[in-house]
């Protein structure tokens, strides 16, 4: 069966990303002849001496002008094991906000570093975006090996340097692979020129790489997105409680509570318009039924008694800061939301900065700007039921919009009650 | 190469599920552009969802019946009547809606031309004028989110476009300030007037579709499938001769067995020559061409490279 795969890129023009990605669409056949066709008319209109496959990724006119990559592109192909989602992102520090955009449902991060640099800071930063993030799995590919000479001891070098950088992050499943975007090697297929590499080819572990696990199939949680109510004569009493399963594994008979209530009720089904299912998980849209009836709404969790979400209101987070017109000041109110319920929060206090790229925590800072990531308190009007981000990655994550423009300005990662 | 199906039926999907905790990837499109329709009828007033009778909003009328069921779906829906229709298509689309028990606006780019809204273009395409069309029947009906079928993989401008894609109240789409779109929050927020453009679409590429017309069974419109038909060729499209659209003096006319793979103003979408005749059979083709959608059959993209990310920001589909 063929399942869904979404991977981050982050990247900057001369490491190699761009062909990176092309090779892997044009190899897949995801491109096409006229987007070929069309990215080597314009490539040789801009005075370039190769194809410049950003291009095919590129697509908003100011990025073609200015021949940078200003947003968070996807591009998609298939194998026949797996359907592919690419969150292609620029990769210096002032698009933080879109690495951060695109790592958010990855399940896979790719940091490409060049072989004859090695480690820098933008691939320090890629990581630690990631591992905030958590996205479970972070493949390293030290890409123009054959400008090395495919050399071994460079290759572990740079592996080495960058396993004891991880032991500082919070990475479950690291890979590296040693590649050639341009000439191929390692990508599609393995390569001859590296007999001492014993791994896979990137797409083979793209493939591979067991993500099932990943979501929570523990902790039963189930925000109410939408009360279902017919009031049709087949279906006169019928009321459902329609969602996206956010973890756990949900069966008929099931023993629930329901919060901020309280009440408990038994799972009476779980239908789809396929008809009824034995159980539902992440990421399962479906329509619970319970056996009593309560009553429920947009924005209450039902949950396992004995295995509830924190409800609270004083709640600490990370925060990647995405506005460009306003700073996050303490005092500061917003809108928040978070799975399906929307309350106001207001920012007691920021606790530190974090610099992204020495993971140095500037405690003497008052605001965020701009691209920025701290830690703050928050207090909202309303209780919101949550786990931290790092046990779940849906209902630990929340938005904050601005009130007066209702623009996003920033995203958050729980890491708990405040204390 | 290869495609299996993740559905081949009720048992099967189950048995699979509840040993592995996996979705197929058509599943996993299916619960996210689900759970996207839901999060809109939960927002916002009055939303639409725009239905052209093309496979994609047929696909995203599909999905809405299963979001919302058993109730009915909970909005209605909007046809831009470019009046440069396909007959099989209109006749579609009064049955579905039928079927469906939802209401039915049509917004008739005819009648904007006739109150003298807006001009009729020389070439005699339709697809621009559809933009005033559009806005003045959201308007009109103070609809505040539209559900379109756009996909990303369609074109590049659509490429970055978000899936809450807010349009001011001149129905503008601005490339350079769009909202940040994380994990599953939607932000729906906007002032009266404002109004959201949503695509639950989004992810899904032209197999993606394709293979799930096969795997549910979804009905389509014939002229998506091989037919004989009377054709002449123009830029390198095959073009229906209609009653819209008749060959010009060095035109020739000739039969040919073609299929379209998108419908939109008969005058400027072209056929492909095709002996697919099944959604099976279909997807193999899909799976193996080596052009867009767009760039074979849509005289509308060819125009320039920016074509659609300019009508987009005038506040096209």
């Amino acid at each position: 069966m063929s399942e869904l795969l979404r991977f981050a890129t982050a990247g900057s023009v001369d490491d190699g990303k761009s062909t990176l990605i092309g090779r892997l669409l044009y190899d897949s056949k995801a491109i096409f002849e006229d987007q070929l066709e069309a990215v080597e008319r314009s490539s040789e209109a801009m005075g370039a001496d190769y194809t410049n496959l950003a291009l095919l990724t590129d697509g908003l006119r100011a990025e073609r002008e200015q021949g940078i990559t200003i947003d968070v592109a996807y591009r998609y192909f298939a194998t026949p094991s797996r359907k592919f989602i690419i969150a292609d992102t620029p990769g210096h520090i002032q698009y933080t906000r879109n690495m951060v955009t695109g790592a958010s449902t990855a399940d896979v991060a790719l940091v490409l570093v060049d072989a004859r640099k090695g480690l820098v800071e933008q691939s320090r930063r890629h990581a630690f975006l990631a591992s905030l993030l958590r996205i479970p799995h972070l493949v390293l590919c030290v890409n123009k090996m054959d400008l090395v000479d495919w050399s071994q001891e460079r290759f572990e070098e740079i592996r080495d340097e960058f396993r004891s950088f991880a032991t500082k992050l919070d990475i479950a499943d690291l890979t590296f692979i040693p590649i050639s975007a341009l000439n191929g090697d390692n990508v599609v297929t393995r390569s001859p020129n590296s007999p001492w590499y014993e791994g896979a080819s990137l797409l083979h572990h793209l493939e591979e790489v067991h993500i099932a696990s990943d979501r929570n199939l523990i902790d039963v949680r189930f925000p109410v997105q939408y009360v279902i109510r017919p009031h049709s004569d087949d279906f006169h009493d019928y009321r459902g409680y329609a969602g996206t399963v956010a973890g756990g594994v949900i069966k008929p008979g099931d023993e629930v509570m329901v919060l901020p209530s309280g009440f408990t009720s038994r799972v009476a089904s779980i239908e789809t318009f396929d008809g009824p299912v034995p159980e539902a998980y992440a990421p399962m849209a479906v329509t619970v039924r319970l056996e009593d009836e309560i009553d429920i709404s947009r924005g209450d969790m039902i949950c396992r008694p004995h295995n509830r979400p924190t409800s609270g209101q004083d709640i600490d987070a990370m925060i990647c800061w995405m506005s460009e017109s306003l700073d996050l000041n303490p005092r500061d109110k917003f809108t928040i939301k978070h799975t399906t319920r929307t309350a106001r929060a207001l920012v007691k206090n920021v606790q530190y900065r974090l610099d992204v790229n020495t993971l140095h925590r500037d405690e003497g800072v008052e605001s965020l700007a701009l691209n920025e990531i701290g830690r703050i308190q928050m207090r909202t009007t309303q209780p919101i039921f949550f786990d931290e981000y790092r046990r779940n990655r849906t209902t630990g994550s929340f938005i904050l919009v601005a009130e007066s423009t209702n623009t996003t300005v920033g995203a958050g990662m729980i890491l708990g009650p405040s204390a | 190469m290869a495609y299996r199906f993740g559905h081949t039926g009720r048992s099967e999907t189950t048995r699979l599920m509840a040993t592995t905790y996996e979705l197929t990837h058509l599943r996993a499109l299916e619960a996210e552009a689900i759970h996207i329709m839901r999060e809109v009828a939960a927002e916002f007033e009055r939303p639409v969802l725009l239905f052209s009778g093309g496979k994609d909003s047929i696909v995203m009328l599909r999905l809405a019946e299963k979001a919302f069921w058993p109730a009915k779906i909970p909005f209605p829906v909007m046809h831009v009547d470019t009046g440069h229709n396909f007959d099989e298509v209109i006749e579609f689309r009064d049955r579905r809606v039928a079927e469906l028990g939802v209401k039915l606006v049509v917004a008739s780019v005819q009648a904007a031309i006739d109150q003298g809204r807006v001009a009729e273009e020389k070439s005699g395409s339709r697809n621009r004028l559809q933009i005033t069309t559009l806005l003045d029947a959201i308007e009109e009906n103070r609809f505040d989110a539209a559900f379109g079928g756009a996909r990303r993989d369609e074109e590049k401008a659509r490429a970055k476009e978000r899936v809450f894609s807010f349009r001011d109240e001149f129905g503008q789409w601005d490339p350079k300030s769009q909202r940040p779109e994380l994990w599953s929050l939607y932000n729906g927020r906007i002032h009266p007037g404002e109004h959201m453009r949503v695509f639950p679409l989004s992810n899904w590429t032209e197999l993606d579709i394709w293979q799930y017309i096969a795997a549910e069974g979804v009905e389509i419109p014939a002229i998506y499938y091989a037919h004989e038909r009377e054709v002449f060729r123009r830029d390198g499209m095959l073009l229906a001769v209609t009653r819209h659209l008749a060959p010009g003096k060095d035109e020739e006319a000739f039969k040919a067995t073609v299929r379209y793979r998108t419908v939109g103003d008969a005058t400027i979408t072209g056929a492909v020559e095709s002996t697919a005749s099944t959604p099976e059979e279909v997807v193999v083709e899909v799976a193996a061409t080596r052009l867009t959608e767009r760039g074979a059959t849509r005289a509308d993209d060819r125009v320039t490279e920016a074509a659609m990310e300019d009508r987009k920001k005038e506040g096209y589909f």
